[in-house]
């Protein structure tokens, strides 16, 4: 205690550089972490909503992001988006991690700040899976998602996050209502219609082999959006405990009208619908979630279970086979937060914010909409490029009949539920010369 | 009266389902059987074992037909399950010396015809 005022006394005469607060640094430790669980949590949600002979391949489409957008993420994007450049794009100070050190960024180690960042770039990446689940093939998949992740994800990020023009003009978007939902839903949309419906989309039901496994997937991406919103005020403060305070109640609000909506117009409570409110209640907060007060977000996910949940029951009836509801979720789901975001955002609540049209400040709904649309039309248009500029030197989708016996048999040679029966095992040449058999071998090897 | 058994693939179960359908037979079992049609053996990989799945996962349907059923039930499967590839099935027709409906105690060729279904679901 002694000997702290000469220290503070003597940081102030020094003008002290940033310092690395230690309890920001522990809660940005555990907020990434908790980020990391969300693109597996995901897997879960996108795995158990689809058939049985595809959920493999569906779930490895996210968990597949976790190393491929992660080491691009390392090498080159993580420059694009945060290290200093123009309006449009980040320059490429930080490639393959350059002076990215235990030096403070903001608060907290720029290493740490790094790797926070880097699973919102997974996630954003996965999320878009969903609309292209059980056709397409996996080699151009991982393609895609490194071009679209240094073409799309990148400069988005910089515009609203890095110092970009969108950040310059005062968007609000405290954890990635843009950057990462609009962002993810728009190319999810336009990636449905290049790559074309399931041949079976429409002509028979096609139906959820897991719905436990969708349940577990809401839960967990819920425990985890806690450090997506409470850790974007990346440290431990007031803000990081109204962004976590918002993030447990807006879902709720939502689940609640989203199940009503349900109820009243199939006569049932569903779990897929009671899920799928969960997660498009967390989206519609996630601009949101520090700039608003706490009534606010409960107002917010209520209003925000509509629009999502309407694009469902409408684009279920079109030949947009967006078979997750990626667009309608998080597109749809985004571009409402975004906007009430300019509804509802209140100074009082964030200083470094600012205040919407229910607080005297119509002109920030503008700028929301200006940074919905030019994300929408970027990301869109993009993907679009992407998809077809690949479809010239692959074929992005697999052939009808290896579309019928399932993804996880022809892109993994794996099977979800196997009991193994009428299986042979197949021994390594070496080692079959050489080593008995195995303890674990079979009975039906025998054979 | 016959007992038509038909293996086929998983996979093309919708189609045959439908093609029935269209032929207006109605009354069937499906179960999820495994089998092996001498097609290539798939060969599977879990964690650096390799396995070669000598049975396959196929469907078995059973379908009681009245006489002039027979050939309509025949033809629709034949056409709906085809793939061109080894290990599309086989379709059985089977002799049957009785047929019983539990409901009504009918017998025989009554026993297989269609029942109006006059009751809501």
């Amino acid at each position: 205690m002694t000997l702290l005022p000469p220290l503070l006394a003597l940081q102030a005469a020094a003008a002290p550089p940033p310092a690395v607060v230690p309890a920001d640094t522990a809660w940005m430790l555990v907020s990434t972490a908790l980020v990391l669980l969300m693109t597996p949590a995901l897997g879960f949600f996108y795995g158990g909503l689809v058939r049985s002979k595809n959920s493999l391949n569906t779930m490895m489409m996210s968990y597949v992001a976790l190393g491929i957008v992660g080491v691009v993420w390392a090498l080159l994007s993580y420059s694009l988006s945060f290290s200093e450049g123009g309006p449009w794009i980040g320059g490429t100070a930080n490639a393959l991690l350059n002076g990215v050190g235990t030096e403070a960024k903001g608060t907290i180690p720029h290493v740490l700040f790094m790797a926070y960042q880097g699973t919102f770039a997974i996630i954003t990446a996965a999320l878009i899976s969903g609309a292209v689940v059980e056709r397409m093939r996996f080699g151009p998949y991982i393609a895609f998602l490194v071009l679209w992740s240094l073409l799309v994800y990148a400069p988005v990020a910089h515009w609203v996050w890095g110092g970009g023009w969108l950040m310059t003009r005062g968007i609000l978007d405290f954890a990635g209502g843009t950057v990462v939902h609009i962002n993810a839903g728009i190319s999810a949309l336009v990636a449905a219609v290049v790559l074309g419906a399931r041949k079976d989309y429409t002509r028979q039901a096609i139906l959820p082999h897991n719905v436990p496994f969708v349940l577990l997937g809401a839960g967990l991406l819920w425990f985890g959006w806690f450090g997506f919103n409470g850790g974007s005020a990346l440290a431990s403060n007031e803000l990081a405990a109204v962004a976590f305070t918002n993030t447990f109640l807006a879902p709720m609000t939502t689940m609640v009208v989203w199940v009503l909506l349900d109820y009243f117009r199939t006569g049932h409570a569903t779990a897929v619908g009671g899920a799928t409110g969960i997660v498009v209640g967390l989206v519609a907060i996630t601009p949101a979630a520090g700039f608003v007060s706490p009534t606010g977000a409960l107002l917010l996910g209520a209003i925000a279970a509509f629009p999502s949940y309407f694009a469902i029951v409408l684009r279920s009836r079109t030949r947009v086979d967006d078979s997750l509801d990626v667009f309608a979720g998080h597109g749809i789901g985004g571009l409402t937060g975004a906007l009430l975001t300019g509804v509802f955002a209140q100074k009082a609540w964030n200083a470094a914010g600012n205040d919407g049209l229910l607080a005297g400040n119509p002109a920030q709904l503008g700028t929301q909409a200006l940074g919905a649309l030019s994300a929408m039309l970027y990301a869109g248009l993009m993907t679009f490029v992407i998809l077809k500029a690949l479809g010239l030197v692959m074929a992005l989708r697999a052939a009808p009949r290896t579309e019928g016996v399932g993804m996880d048999v022809s892109q993994h040679g794996e099977e979800a539920y196997t009991s193994g029966e009428g299986s042979i095992l197949v021994m390594p040449e070496v080692a079959a010369a050489s080593a008995p058999a195995p303890a674990l071998t079979p009975q039906t090897a025998a054979r | 009266m016959k007992l038509i058994v038909a293996i086929i693939r998983p996979d093309r179960l919708n189609e045959v389902l439908e093609a029935l359908y269209r032929a207006e037979v109605r009354g069937l079992t499906v179960s999820r059987v495994m089998g092996h049609g001498g097609e290539t053996d798939r060969v599977e990989t879990y964690r650096g074992t390799t396995v070669k799945m000598e049975l396959q996962e196929k469907v078995r349907l059973e379908i009681g037909v009245s006489e002039p059923f027979v050939d309509v039930t025949v033809k629709a499967i034949l056409a709906s399950a085809h793939t061109g590839e080894v290990g599309d099935g086989k379709v059985f027709v089977v002799d049957v010396s009785q047929v019983h409906r539990i409901r009504t105690g009918e017998r025989d060729e009554a026993a297989v015809t269609p029942a109006e279904v006059t009751e809501a679901l």
